[in-house]
């Protein structure tokens, strides 16, 4: 769960700064250079198909997970429960596997709104400097237009800060990884890319609902 | 004091539980299992079956005191057991809830008495040293750092009453193996049969029906002795040596 979440984190990060490039006031050119790029280099078809792989397997571990330790906690529960928690967020800690349910149902509503238009869908196409890309960037509008998918993003996000802000520490622990010079630094970069990750990727639907 | 315990009585093993409420007169200078004493006291006088609880030492070292009060391990004091928090910390007329551990591999007993013996079989698999200790040898022979000793004696005040496993959504026994692990790692008499060790009591730890460890951190806040997961930290480190470095497969 660690390893496959700490690479996920990296891939968000990367994904995140190609995304940025939306808030350009370019009328999505450089958006859907980097979107061409991004599909035809084959580098990035490597990339994104381990990509894939990962996203699933730390999908798989923690399904394995959930139902392993539901099994070890029993069937009787706690009349009167409460959760307490050391240098983390209990609500996220106790609810990573439905954090998680809930970003994975985002991938797939997200991967059929923009990544299988890109494969498999009808994309009008833009040309700049003589070269023909698909325009992307229009369906991108055209989503963030309806309030239902942007309050959904919008929704997602808060669950991806709240998995982030447990999971990165968590993953340094588990690798056992504590120390007590380090740890609380990597707490602390814990908590901020569980909040900067989330709001750069929030902004972009806010913004094309809001002042576009 | 009036107070209204709602407690969780079961029969044995196979029989399916309730809750039922008893009032009880106690005054704040009981600890929590002194006001059960009194209840107990009233329910004998009026030929009923008396709330089963375990208990030993009363003076917070021994570790079998093993209840769930208003939801926290050994009640909502930080750093107490069940036997050492008093009745000052409730109010007149407070209703408390009172549970037994629960986990799959803590079965429960009777009322709030449950089977801790998976610890001890963990224990049974590596919590020990099998060195020929021989004489006891002079003081300061075997030279260990101060800070060293201070983090095993830390970990060694795991008194392994299972509050770690009780308070863990996952039920996991993570912090009571750590801490049993990084007790002996820590000491040069230890770390000679470190590997085995690790992976013995892992591996029973799992076959015991265990929960994995989140590191929701529950236990650590919950633990009547505060014994930290860095601990735990230790033995997912230990572990991965030991995996790596053993002869001995990895179940």
């Amino acid at each position: 769960m660690s390893l496959t979440g700490l690479f996920l984190v990296l891939f968000l990060v990367v994904h995140l700064a190609g995304n940025l490039q939306l808030l350009l006031d370019d009328g999505g050119e450089a958006f859907n250079v980097y979107t061409k790029k991004m599909t035809t280099s084959p580098i990035i078809k490597v990339i994104s198909y381990g990509n894939y792989f990962f996203i699933l397997l730390h999908a798989f571990q923690g399904i394995l997970l959930y139902f392993k330790n539901r099994k070890a906690r029993g069937s009787e529960a706690y009349a009167v429960k409460v959760t307490k928690a050391v240098n983390t967020n209990s609500f996220a800690a106790s609810n990573m596997a439905w954090l998680g349910l809930l970003i994975l149902v985002f991938l797939g509503i997200h991967m059929g709104d923009f990544w299988y238009q890109m494969k498999w869908g009808e994309v009008p196409t833009v040309v700049y400097h003589g070269d023909t890309y698909e325009n992307l960037y229009l369906k991108v509008e055209a989503s963030f237009s309806n309030i239902w998918i942007v309050l959904f993003y919008c929704l997602s996000m808060l669950g991806l800060a709240f998995h982030l802000t447990h999971g990165f520490q968590s993953a340094f622990q588990s690798l056992g990884l504590n120390h007590p010079k380090y740890s609380p630094f990597i707490r602390g970069v814990g908590k901020v890319i569980g909040v900067i990750i989330p709001i750069g990727f929030a902004i972009i639907p806010l913004y094309y609902f809001f002042l576009k | 004091m009036k107070l209204k315990l709602k407690i969780w009585r079961q029969k044995n093993q196979a029989s399916k539980g309730t809750f039922e409420t008893y009032d009880v007169v106690a005054n704040e200078h009981m600890s929590f299992l002194e006001m059960l004493d009194v209840l107990n006291e009233d329910l004998i006088s009026q030929k009923k079956e008396p709330v089963v609880f375990e208990h030993d030492c009363r003076e917070g070292i021994c570790g079998t005191c093993s209840m769930v009060i208003n939801g926290h391990p050994h009640g909502p004091n930080g750093g107490t057991t069940a036997c050492q928090l008093h009745m000052r910390f409730f109010k007149d007329g407070d209703i408390i809830t009172v549970e037994p551990f629960r986990a799959s591999a803590f079965p429960v007993y009777k009322d709030l008495a449950v089977d801790r013996s998976a610890f001890d079989r963990i224990i049974q698999a590596g919590g020990y040293i099998s060195v020929n200790t021989g004489q006891a040898v002079d003081a300061n022979s075997v030279p260990v750092e101060q800070n060293v000793a201070e983090a095993a004696f830390d970990a060694a005040a795991c008194i392994g009453c299972g509050a770690c496993v009780a308070a863990c959504p996952n039920s996991s026994a993570m912090l009571f193996t750590s801490a049993k692990v990084a007790h002996l790692s820590l000491l040069p008499q230890g770390q000679v049969e470190e590997n085995q060790r690790v992976l013995n009591m892992v591996n029973q730890m799992d076959a015991e029906g265990f929960g994995r460890c989140s590191n929701v951190t529950a236990c650590e806040a919950e633990c009547p002795k505060e014994i930290s997961v860095a601990n735990i930290a230790m033995l997912n480190r230990k572990y991965f040596k030991a995996s790596l470095a053993s002869e001995k497969k990895v179940q």
